[in-house]
């Protein structure tokens, strides 16, 4: 649905030009959330904004359902802008208009009548869960009420696309949370394709179906979210991935495992995107005659499933383990037994 | 008591020449409001990084605000009278002090402009961008909205200059308070007029402060 190709943008400063995005080629499917993650300085920023034109590319070309932005001329920019929402870091709100006003805005834009606004103003409101709110004014909301406004004000004309520049950076972990909620609602609900870049893996781990790692103005690698942290092949990518799974002391405590539990058999589990056997350690010592220890791990939900590794203590006889084990291995769940240290 | 303190005092008098600084300021005001903000949206959208950049235009524009600007008040009137003599047909009345109040009163007042626009979040013309906003659009419904409490106090700073060049217009003969001082009272010894001249001015000056600072702050919502 949007197909960028060869896409690049130089800034040209008095002693060097400084290739912000180079090169870039990436294919994002209507109706996913699309997550670009990288450190400041490798582009995503001025990639987002190349996408509706708020940067003008140096060259390449950005084709959104089969309209080439890049070649628009300024009015029908304008128009397509129309189709395109935009939420940001600091929110960007009129201060000097409420609520409801500044959801309106874009409807103002667009020429739509004043009739249909108020109707429409209502629905948006509701939407993002701001009801009762529309004649406040921007200071007198949080800074997670002020992104529901731009979330309603981004959603105003139906667009088939939400770009997120860094939406909830600027928010505290809680709030992330519930904005990022509401994200994953909207694209449920409305079919929406959301492209978001952040520096946060958790932000990626939480709502994407897919990711693309920048660096140095290129996507150094990309694919579904699970397949990126289950295999992460970038050094940068391993980075982001230990934001969620840090786990740097596991080395240590697979020796002392191995010390404290002599008797029956330690194994990992790696756990890639299982979502049916989501009481797996329940189920197996119901099932089995064996006893299972939770020693070490830790397990997070993404979009597509549980991911995450566990490393058990499993007490019984061999053969039952052993059964244990292979009805583990039906499932999803990777099985690692004869740890090495 | 009144007579007593203030002899030389005609309280008629002194009511049309009041009159005639409240009919020089309001129009005078009026006027650089919209030639104020006219230049001042200028220099801002011309200048580096506004939507139309333009560095001849800026160039320009700026020019002609600064010259305007670094000629004395005084001498502008007195550099004005062929233009003023053609626009309102006489060099004296309160009528003709308004092109040079004007004329040196805007340039003023286009700084100030060009300043509480340069407040304007940058991030919200980019929203507005991103909504696929024409520039009218975005002039009208989010600079100047956006910057209307700094718009208002610099008009305010801005019609208090102007109040004190009305009193310097007075000396060519323009009327009003600072006329009435000079004429009635400096020249013919009588301090009283003075006196009571400068209460009336300072009384204008408070309360266009008053009503400046009021609407202000009403309009602020940040």
């Amino acid at each position: 649905m949007i197909s960028i190709k060869g896409l690049s943008k130089v800034f040209r400063t008095k002693d060097q030009d400084v290739h912000a995005v180079n090169d870039l080629e990436a294919t994002i499917d209507s109706g996913e959330i699309f997550g670009v993650i990288g450190y400041s300085g490798a582009g995503k920023s001025t990639f987002i904004r190349l996408l509706n034109r708020l940067e003008d590319p140096s060259g390449g070309t950005i084709n959104i359902d089969d309209r080439e932005i890049s070649s628009l001329s300024k009015g029908d920019l304008r128009l397509a802008r129309q189709d395109m929402g935009m939420i940001f870091q600091h929110f960007n709100l009129l201060w000097s208009r409420t609520v409801e006003d500044n959801i309106a805005f874009p409807l103002e834009i667009a020429g739509v009548p004043k009739e249909e606004r108020k109707e429409r103003v209502d629905e948006l409101v509701e939407l993002v869960g701001l009801g009762g709110r529309g004649t406040s004014y921007p200071s007198q909301l949080s800074g997670g009420q002020k992104q529901r406004v731009g979330i309603a004000r981004a959603l105003a004309n139906r667009p088939k696309v939400l770009l997120c520049d860094e939406a909830t950076s600027a928010l505290d972990p809680e709030t992330t949370d519930s904005i990022l909620d509401l994200l994953v609602d909207i694209n449920a609900k409305l079919g929406l394709t959301i492209v978001l870049i952040t520096h946060e893996m958790h932000v990626i781990r939480k709502i994407c179906h897919r990711v693309a790692v920048m660096e140095d103005g290129k996507i150094v690698e990309e694919g579904d979210v699970l397949d990126v942290f289950l295999r992460p092949k970038q050094k940068v990518t391993k980075r982001f991935v230990d934001q969620v799974m840090g786990d740097p002391d596991r080395e240590s405590s697979l020796s002392l495992i191995k010390e404290e539990y002599p008797l029956g058999e330690v194994a990992q589990l790696h756990f890639v995107g299982e979502r049916t056997h989501q009481a797996l350690i329940s189920e197996v010592s119901r099932k089995f005659q064996v006893d299972v220890n939770v020693l070490h791990g830790k397990i997070t939900q993404t979009q597509k499933g549980a991911y995450g590794t566990l490393i058990v203590h499993l007490e019984g006889e061999k053969e039952e383990i052993e059964r244990a084990l292979t009805y583990v291995r039906e499932t999803s769940v990777e099985v690692e037994v004869a740890l090495d240290v | 008591m009144f007579e007593q303190l203030f002899p030389n005092v005609q309280v008629d008098d002194m009511i049309t020449a009041t009159n005639e600084t409240l009919f020089m300021t309001f129009f005078s005001v009026l006027g650089t409001f919209i030639f104020g903000l006219l230049l001042g949206l200028l220099l801002y959208l011309t200048g580096p990084g506004g939507i139309w950049q333009n560095k001849i235009a800026n160039w320009i524009t700026a020019t002609f605000v600064n010259v305007f600007r670094a000629i004395p008040f005084i001498i502008l009137i007195l550099l004005l009278f062929p233009f003023t003599d053609f626009l309102v047909g006489t060099i004296r009345g309160p009528s003709a002090a308004l092109p040079a109040l004007i004329i040196g009163g805007a340039p003023f007042y286009a700084r100030l402009v060009e300043i509480a626009l340069k407040e304007v979040d940058k991030g919200v013309i980019e929203a507005a961008k991103a909504m696929g906003a024409k520039y009218r659009t975005i002039i009208f419904k989010v600079l100047l909205p956006e910057s209307t409490p700094a718009l208002i106090s610099g008009l305010t700073v801005t019609a208090i200059a102007l109040i004190s060049y009305t009193a310097v217009a007075g000396v060519i003969g323009a009327g009003g308070l600072g006329d009435f001082a000079y004429f009635y009272g400096f020249q013919r010894n009588s301090f009283d007029v003075v006196f009571v001249c400068t209460v009336l001015i300072v009384i204008i000056v408070f309360v266009f402060q008053f009503i400046g600072d009021f609407a202000s702050r009403k309009l602020d919502k940040r």
